[in-house]
This record gives structure tokens, C-alpha cells and sequence, in this order.
């Protein structure tokens, strides 16, 4: 086990360059979800702390020694990949014990190591087979066995889950949390799913476009995201934002028509902002005391909620009212929030105005 | 490709004998009632097939037939068309002694001739599997040009090219060796072709994982890539071993010593020169039969694992 530090590290292919100073501290035992949209470049940071895409500008760090010119297997990393990559021709065993076997482990040593992983795993009944032999989330455990049997300093997860579905990941979701626990390795997993970050991180790093946009627990990041971005990816359904302008002391008037009053610092009368709102924060009100008003145009019936889509001039909204709590479409609704649940953007930057 | 995804040749047949209307096929018409039986159409598709059999089937009987009477009967107008009592006696002076103006025993003609097939085989494979691992894995300079420059032979026949490698060959003093015999012949843009595209259909992250498993490039070629080529090699090797088995001209023009003759020179001695008569013809039957039955055998003992390594890539 090991902390992991990225300081200003950047990736460029030829001119282009992807990550654009990445800064980051991972302390020992840490389970670390970097989430992001696909192209964000949380992939490629992960392939660079496992070594498999050089470091162009910055250093990274596993303990204490800066790995930046180390080979992936000098690391001591391990990594299981999005489709499992096992080898197809060796049996669960082998594959398992590959790696131990080129370090030059001894038969005994091998033995023990894969035995209790595939303790761990519940994968005992099946090390005699191929890995097509396999169901998908049984793959991905044996993928999860390669890199235990190695005891490294530091695991790798790259979008370990995303082939499996819905039900089954949830499974693995939680096989993961509860091996972290045992196992207490530090960890970077990269997900695009925030649902998934949100479970599974003791903190996340939220990425878009080659920057890390916030760092944080995952209810830090939810109830105090730093930028637009970060508002807008994490939560589901996603924030509602309305354009708006500074209109006095506490007061937005949004662009559609409508006041919404916030608890964040002073707002220039006239300044462009943009005022967010949770759809769980959206309550309906009485007409005198509403933000806005916006006619239904979509239910969205969940079971336990339901998703009310309000439209509001040219913008949409989204109000997760309690099941059986819905208004027809086509009606208006009246909807407001506490004050200080509203969080205020920059219109050009999206940077948080508190 | 998937076992589970991979068209099975059993699940085919149904279908195809729906097509042709053979008569297990009529399950479904027979379930709405309809009785179908067109015993013309059965009778027809048997006979195409039948004729198809004869016509490839009948020379391969008659060359049989020959090897196992004496010269004179072969020559005798009809032929007969059953077999005759000389067939160890004929075969054995063939093996040992030969036939014609070849003096050398066909025993040796054998011997060159597995050599040569057995060493174009495996050194085809081995070249091609070395040389497209370098092309997909390694990042050098001119990879693509190399790559362009292996393609671009595959529109060369041999014929083509045969003058300046005899060339090369002759001033290399390799006539009459084994080694000219198959060394110009096995290099081979199409086995690098068909490994390239093979590996390219591997996943990057299984080179990856196995780069983190501590694999060095070599430790990979042999611990995964070979294991997974495994079909594909033996379907290439059945491929190459009767290519380089039924080599006629190069061997024809780099061998001036009968020790070197390969069979299929050696059937092309004992024929030329001399008239119509003076042929033994029953020993060349003999020997013909012989000269088929290495590649039929390949064929037959590698079936299983030649379709596998054409359909399935074990993936």
C-alpha cells in the first residue's frame, strides 16, 4: 500500500495536448473514482500512472518514488481493464498466476496467493476454466483476482463495470466496496458514471476536457460543486440551469421571466449568470411566493418519484415531486426552493459564485 | 469470433437440405399438413452428386488400377478396370529402384519431397508469425513501408520473380541443396497478411495486461500470441505443406541432381524422353498414387483443426 501523487502532470499527443495539468494526492489505503465524460482524459491519466502512455510534462508518484520512467511492471500496480483482458487460451488459474510466475515465485507461493483470492472471489469451483467458459461478471472477478494475487501498492480500475449490466453491476459495485474493505489497497478507479462515483469513491476526481474540475468526498462534490460543469454531471437527474441577471440584493431575474432568490454573496445588478437548481430542491409553491411559473410537458413516473419536466419559456426544468404527487400535463406549475439550496454560475466561465 | 457466435456447419444443414428439398428436411410442411415428396428432385441432386464424385473420383481410380498391373496390360487397348495381383511387387520396384529415366528410388523423391514441404511449412509459418508480430506490436521506422513492401509481393507469383532468384540462388551456390530448394520459397506475404490481421483482431489491452504482468515483447509472442495463433497455424500449415509439397518449377530448375529430385519432378522424368513404350507406366501409377497420399493425409489428420482454425480464432 502507497499514496499516490500526480503533480502538474499534462499529456500531449504531438501538439495536442489532453491533459492540461492534472494535481492530485491519494493517501494510503484511499478508493479514488476519477468521473468524468467520455474524452475527458480520465482513462488516459489512469494508463499514465500504470505506465502504458508516457508522461509528457509533471511527475507521478507511488510512495515515495517518482515513477515517471518506470516500466508498468516496476510499478507495483495492477490493473483490470474495461474488457477484463484475460488471456483467452489459459484457464483461471493461469491466469491468475501468470504474473507471479514471470516474477519467478515459487509454485507453493503461487498456489497460496491464487487459492485465496480465489477465495476472496468465490472463485474456487471455477479455476480449471477458460475464461469463455465464463459469465461476464464472472470474468471481471477473475479479472479482479489477476491484480490481487499481485498484492500491489496500488490498484487501477479502468471502467471495470461499464460492460455488465445494470443489475450485475450493481453486484460488483458492491463486491468492489466490500474487497476495498478487506483489502484496504489505495485505488483509482475511472468510471463515466456518476452514480457509480458517488457509491463507490471515499473521494472523486471530477474531470472535463484534460482538467480535474473538483476533488472532493462525493457529498462535498454534490452539495458544493466548485464549477457548472461539475453541478451538471453529478446528480440524477441532472441540475437544472436558467440563464439569468443580477437583479439587487439576493434577487435573479431569470431571462424567461421570474425571481429566484439565493443565499450566495453579492451579484452585480445586470451581471449574466446562471442560476442552478437541484430537481429535488424545486418544491411547488403557491403562486405569490414561486420563483416561476412553466407549464407541464412531460411525467417521467419513476415508482418511487416521479419526474416532472416543466417548460419555461425556452428552457426546461426538471421537479422530482414524491410518487403520486403529479400534475396533468399541459397544466401550469408554480415552483420555487429554499434560497439556499441555489447555487449561482458565471455565464462565461461557469465558475461558482458563492 | 465467439464459439457460442460461430455459424456451426450442423446448424447449416437443415437449411441447406430445405434448399435441395431432401426428404428429413419436410418436417415443417408435414406439421401444416402438407404432404410434400418430390422423389424426381431427391433422385436428380443424388445423381449430380454422384456424376461430380465419378468425374473427380475415376481418374485417381484409374491411376490405381494401373499401379497394380504390369506394363504391358497398361498399354493394352481397353484398359482393364479392376485392379491386378502386382501391386506390392510394383510398388516396391518404384520405391526402390524407380522408374525411367529417373534412376533415383522414389523413396528419396519421398524423403525430398517431405524435407522440402515439411521445411517450407514450418519455416513459412515461423517467418510469417515473427514478422507480423513486428509489424502490429512494434512501433519502428518505415513499418508501414515494410508492411507495403510484404504486400505488394503478393501480387508476384513465383513464375514472375523465378529468373532473378535463380539468379540469386545460383550465385548464393545454393543448387542443389535443400536449402535452395526452400529457402526462396518460403518467405510468404500471404501468411504475413493473414497473422497481421489475425493480431490486429487481438485486443491491445491483453498486450497490456500482460505489460504489467512483468511480459517482456518475446515473453508475449510465445506465452500468448502463439498459443492463440494455434488454429490458425495449423490451418496455414495444411495450406503450405501441400503448396510446397506440389512445387513443380522451382525445384524443377534449381535441381540438376537426382538426389535432390522431388517426386513431382521425379513423375516428370520417368515420363519424359523415350516413346510411348518404353514408359513404365505401371511404376509411374504407382508412384503418382504414392505422391498423392502425404497432402491427402495432412488433409485428413488435420481436418478438425483446419476448419477450427478457419471458422474460430479462439477469442
Amino acid at each position: 500500500m502507497a499514496k499516490v501523487e500526480l503533480r502538474g502532470v499534462r499529456k500531449s499527443y504531438g501538439p495536442l495536448e489532453v491533459i492540461h495539468g492534472v494535481d492530485a494526492r491519494v493517501a494510503d489505503g484511499e478508493f479514488i473514482v476519477i468521473v468524468g465524460p467520455s474524452g475527458c482524459g480520465k482513462s488516459t491519466l489512469l494508463r499514465m500512472v500504470a505506465g502504458l502512455e508516457t508522461i509528457t510534462v509533471g511527475e507521478i508518484a507511488i510512495g515515495d518514488a517518482v515513477v515517471n520512467e518506470r516500466e508498468p511492471k516496476d510499478r507495483d500496480i495492477a490493473m483490470v481493464f474495461q474488457n477484463y483482458a484475460l488471456y483467452p487460451h489459459m484457464s483461471v488459474y493461469d491466469n491468475m498466476a501468470y504474473g507471479l510466475r514471470i516474477r519467478g515465485m515459487s509454485k507453493a507461493e503461487i498456489d497460496g496467493r491464487v487459492k485465496k483470492a480465489a477465495g476472496i472471489l468465490e472463485l474456487g469451483p471455477l479455476l480449471e476454466r477458460k475464461p469463455r467458459q465464463l459469465s461476464g461478471g464472472q470474468r471481471q472477478r477473475v479479472a479482479m483476482g489477476r491484480a490481487i494475487v499481485r498484492e500491489p501498492k496500488v490498484f487501477l480500475f479502468d471502467e471495470p463495470l461499464s460492460n455488465l449490466d445494470a443489475k450485475l453491476r450493481v453486484q460488483m459495485r458492491f463486491e468492489i466496496q466490500k474487497l476495498h474493505r478487506q483489502l484496504g489497497t489505495t485505488s483509482l478507479y475511472v468510471t463515466h458514471d456518476q452514480v457509480e462515483a458517488m457509491t463507490l469513491a471515499q473521494r472523486m476526481i471530477v474531470m472535463n476536457a484534460g482538467r480535474a474540475e473538483q476533488i472532493g468526498t462525493p457529498m462535498e462534490v454534490y452539495e458544493d460543486p466548485a464549477t457548472q460543469f461539475v453541478a451538471g454531471f453529478i446528480g440524477s437527474p441532472s441540475m437544472n440551469f436558467l440563464p439569468g441577471k443580477g437583479a439587487g440584493a439576493g434577487k435573479i431575474a431569470l431571462e424567461h421571466g421570474g425571481i429566484v432568490h439565493h443565499a450566495a454573496g453579492q451579484v452585480d445588478t445586470g451581471r449574466s449568470v446562471v442560476v442552478g437548481i437541484r430537481p429535488e430542491h424545486l418544491v411547488v409553491a403557491d403562486p405569490a411566493d414561486a420563483f416561476f411559473a412553466g407549464t407541464v410537458e412531460l411525467i417521467e413516473q419513476l415508482g418511487a418519484d416521479t419526474l416532472v419536466h416543466v417548460a419555461h419559456g425556452a428552457d426546461s426544468s426538471i421537479v422530482r415531486r414524491p410518487h403520486g404527487l403529479q400534475p396533468e400535463p399541459g397544466s401550469t406549475l408554480h415552483v420555487s426552493a429554499d434560497p439556499s439550496s441555489v447555487f449561482l454560475f458565471d455565464a462565461a466561465s461557469g465558475a461558482r459564485l458563492r | 469470433m465467439d464459439v457460442s457466435t460461430a455459424p456451426e456447419p450442423k446448424a447449416r444443414l437443415p437449411f441447406l437440405a430445405r434448399m435441395l428439398r431432401l426428404p428429413h428436411a419436410r418436417g415443417a410442411g408435414r406439421r401444416e399438413g402438407m404432404v410434400e415428396n418430390r422423389p424426381f428432385l431427391t433422385v436428380l441432386t443424388h445423381a449430380v452428386l454422384l456424376l461430380g464424385v465419378a468425374v473427380i473420383a475415376f481418374p485417381v481410380y484409374v491411376t490405381f488400377v494401373a499401379s497394380t498391373i504390369t506394363a504391358e496390360e497398361v498399354l493394352a487397348a481397353p484398359m482393364p478396370l479392376v485392379p491386378g495381383p502386382h501391386l506390392i511387387e510394383n510398388y516396391r520396384e518404384a520405391l526402390l529402384h524407380g522408374a525411367g529415366n529417373s534412376a533415383a528410388p522414389v523413396w528419396r523423391m519421398m524423403a525430398n519431397s517431405m524435407i522440402s514441404a515439411l521445411v517450407i511449412a514450418i519455416g513459412k509459418i515461423v517467418i510469417s508469425l515473427l514478422s507480423a508480430f513486428a509489424i502490429v506490436y512494434f512501433r519502428f521506422p518505415f513499418r508501414m513501408f515494410f508492411f507495403w513492401m510484404i504486400f505488394v509481393t503478393l501480387m508476384l507469383p513465383v513464375e514472375v520473380r523465378i529468373l532473378p532468384t535463380y539468379k540469386v540462388v545460383s550465385d548464393l551456390n545454393m543448387l542443389d541443396s535443400y536449402t535452395g530448394l526452400t529457402l526462396p520459397l518460403i518467405a510468404s506475404a500471404t501468411a504475413t497478411f493473414l497473422f497481421r490481421q489475425f493480431f490486429l483482431t487481438i485486443p491491445d489491452e491483453l498486450a497490456e495486461a500482460a505489460r504489467i504482468d512483468g511480459a517482456g515483447p518475446m515473453r508475449f509472442f510465445w506465452d500468448v500470441v502463439v498459443p492463440m495463433s494455434k488454429t490458425s497455424m495449423a490451418a496455414l500449415f495444411v495450406i503450405q505443406f501441400i503448396y510446397g509439397w506440389n512445387q513443380y518449377l522451382w525445384p524443377l530448375i534449381v535441381t540438376t541432381q537426382e538426389d535432390y529430385y522431388t517426386v513431382v519432378i521425379g513423375i516428370k522424368r520417368m515420363i519424359a524422353g523415350g516413346g510411348e513404350a518404353s514408359v513404365e507406366w505401371h511404376l509411374v501409377m504407382a508412384t503418382a498414387i504414392m505422391a498423392m497420399l502425404p497432402p491427402a493425409l495432412v488433409v485428413i489428420l488435420m481436418q478438425r483443426w483446419f476448419v477450427k482454425g478457419l471458422v474460430d480464432t479462439e477469442k
